[in-house]
């Protein structure tokens, strides 16, 4: 039995990073009309910015979390303002190479200058430790990235789906011409939504940092998974990637438990059958 | 030369009561030239219509003055200023509004946020109430999702959240298209209020018998040009005329 809670915590943790990344990508695609093949790169930058803080400016854990998704964000913003605002209007394939090549650029400068072995960046004292909950023994850190993740990934739902700003975004997404022609500022409204995308991949990425260390490929890893978490949970739907994330994440665990040497495909072979059943996704509009 | 303000004219009019001029206008669509050359003026407080057969290019003079349409060149002078290069955000801002012949209800938005979507772009805008109070069956929808109104209640929507933004320049394309008789009335009732408030409104319509209870002048579109305008006093004698341009 302790064996499948740990198993069960691990998919947890799983499903957060998949949850804030998915988010992520949902934002942009419906907005940006782009597959940002990028995102696993920028989660990378967001654990190396927490690393270059830490080790270059001596600045804790704590004020990564909030610096590094600023930082990494602004980068993002760069990248959208001089490369991807181009794109519009075209093909989905553009934005999808094209966020590719940025991701292998990004991937290969890091890994030029820091191989492809892990970094260390230590859990901060305050999550430290552990806690037995009498049926299983629960490391704070773990617990603290799962229940943060789930903070703002229901803060994210909130902004988009019951604000006066995510009015404007999810009108934008529908009809951008006539958003814009009531007078709001769309080109600049579309940076900040890649930006805002981008910022919460590279939240995951200092959430990660101290489970998973700090390296160059930590994201290439992890976004062929996020991928197929996207397509299982349609890109459409902001609540549906985030309970997507978290319930792949779980499913993973499970078979970890019951069936380990399918723990690595069972995302994939669900992914085929909602291909298959319905290829908008669980929870996806039609295109 | 000096203009003496009447009792009857808005405020909020331009210098000599021009508040739209538009001068050789062209316009593309990609490859396709669609307005050739389109020349009229609108007076503060009027109710102009534009008139003319599917595909004359009504619509796309609408979008070339909001600025939505790629390319465009010539003159389009709003309050004296030439807004012919500026972005469609910055025109809504200096007090155009536009409500499209698709109407433009967003599904993913309840009546509520559609409602208070388009951002209040200067003061002078209709409150809330005044506008429940034209238009009584929304406040009952409120909480609906936008695209679940019927048509003519989406319609209503489509023109009741530009009235909040303090624009006094409304273009409105085809309001009536598609909408039964009673609306219809409706709408041509909203519109007189409306132009009683104080707002000038450029109308797209194909349905002149509705435009004649509204416009106070017309203008007539073909192949991309204006070829005719005449005021509501005229159209009597201009029957025959509109018939055959219309083809009615």
């Amino acid at each position: 039995m302790q064996a499948l809670y740990a198993q069960l915590l691990v998919g947890l943790i799983n499903g957060s990073f998949y949850a804030l990344l998915s988010l992520g990508l949902a934002v942009i695609f419906g907005m940006l009309n782009i597959i940002n093949f990028a995102h696993g790169a920028l989660y990378m930058m967001g654990a190396f910015v927490a690393y270059f803080l830490l080790n270059l400016g001596g600045i804790n854990y704590w004020w990564a979390l909030l610096f590094a998704p600023i930082i990494v964000g602004i980068f993002g913003m760069i990248l959208e303002r001089t490369m991807l605002q181009w794109l519009t209007g075209l093909d989905h394939l553009y934005g999808l190479l094209l966020t590719f090549g940025i991701a292998l650029i990004v991937q290969g400068v890091f890994q030029n200058y820091f191989g492809s072995s892990g970094l260390p960046y230590a859990i901060p004292d305050q999550l430290k430790g552990g806690m037995n909950l009498g049926f299983m023994f629960l490391p704070v850190y773990r617990g603290w990235v799962v229940i943060f993740s789930l903070v703002v990934c229901i803060a994210t739902w909130f902004l988009i789906e019951k604000t006066r700003l995510g009015a404007y975004l999810r009108a934008a997404t529908e009809n951008p011409t006539l958003v814009r022609a009531f007078g709001v500022n769309v080109p600049r409204m579309i940076t900040l939504t890649y930006g805002l995308g981008v910022g919460l991949a590279a939240l995951a990425g200092v959430l990660s940092a101290p489970i998973n260390q700090v390296r160059p490929l930590m994201g290439a890893d992890l976004i062929i998974v996020v991928f197929a978490v996207v397509v299982i949970g349609g890109m459409g739907s902001i609540m549906g990637s985030i309970i997507t994330g978290f319930a792949l994440g779980v499913i993973e665990g499970l078979t970890k438990y019951f069936y380990p040497e399918a723990s690595n495909t069972v995302v994939f072979v669900l992914m085929v059958l909602v291909l298959l059943v319905k290829p908008t996704g669980l929870t996806g509009r039609a295109a | 030369m000096v203009e003496i303000a009447t009792a009857d004219a808005p405020a909020k009019a331009a210098s000599g009561g021009n508040i739209l001029q538009v001068r050789n206008l062209e316009a593309w669509y990609g490859e396709s030239h669609i307005l050739h050359g389109i020349n009229f003026d609108v007076n503060a407080g009027e109710v102009v219509t534009l008139l003319g057969r599917n595909g004359a290019g009504k619509t796309t003079t609408l979008k070339s003055i909001m600025g939505i349409i790629g390319k465009r060149t010539g003159s389009v002078k709003f309050n004296n200023q030439d807004i012919i290069r500026t972005t469609s955000d910055k025109i809504a801002r200096m007090g155009i509004a536009f409500c499209p012949e698709e109407r433009g209800i967003f599904s993913s938005l309840d009546v509520r946020e559609n409602l208070l979507l388009p951002p209040v772009v200067r003061p002078g805008g209709l409150p809330l109430e005044q506008i429940f109070d034209l238009f009584p069956n929304l406040k009952e929808r409120l909480n609906s999702q936008g695209t679940k109104l019927s048509g003519g209640e989406q319609q209503m929507l489509a023109i009741a959240r530009i009235l909040r933004t303090g624009a006094n320049f409304l273009m409105l394309d085809e309001p009536t298209e598609g909408l039964a008789p009673v609306i219809i009335q409706q709408i041509g009732h909203t519109i007189a209020r409306l132009k009683k408030e104080g707002f000038t409104i450029l109308l797209v319509e194909q349905n002149f018998r509705f435009a004649s209870t509204v416009a106070d002048r017309y203008y007539v579109v073909e192949h991309g040009k204006i070829i005719d305008g005449f005021s509501n006093a005229e159209l009597a004698a201009n029957m025959d005329k509109l018939h055959t341009y219309l083809g009615v």
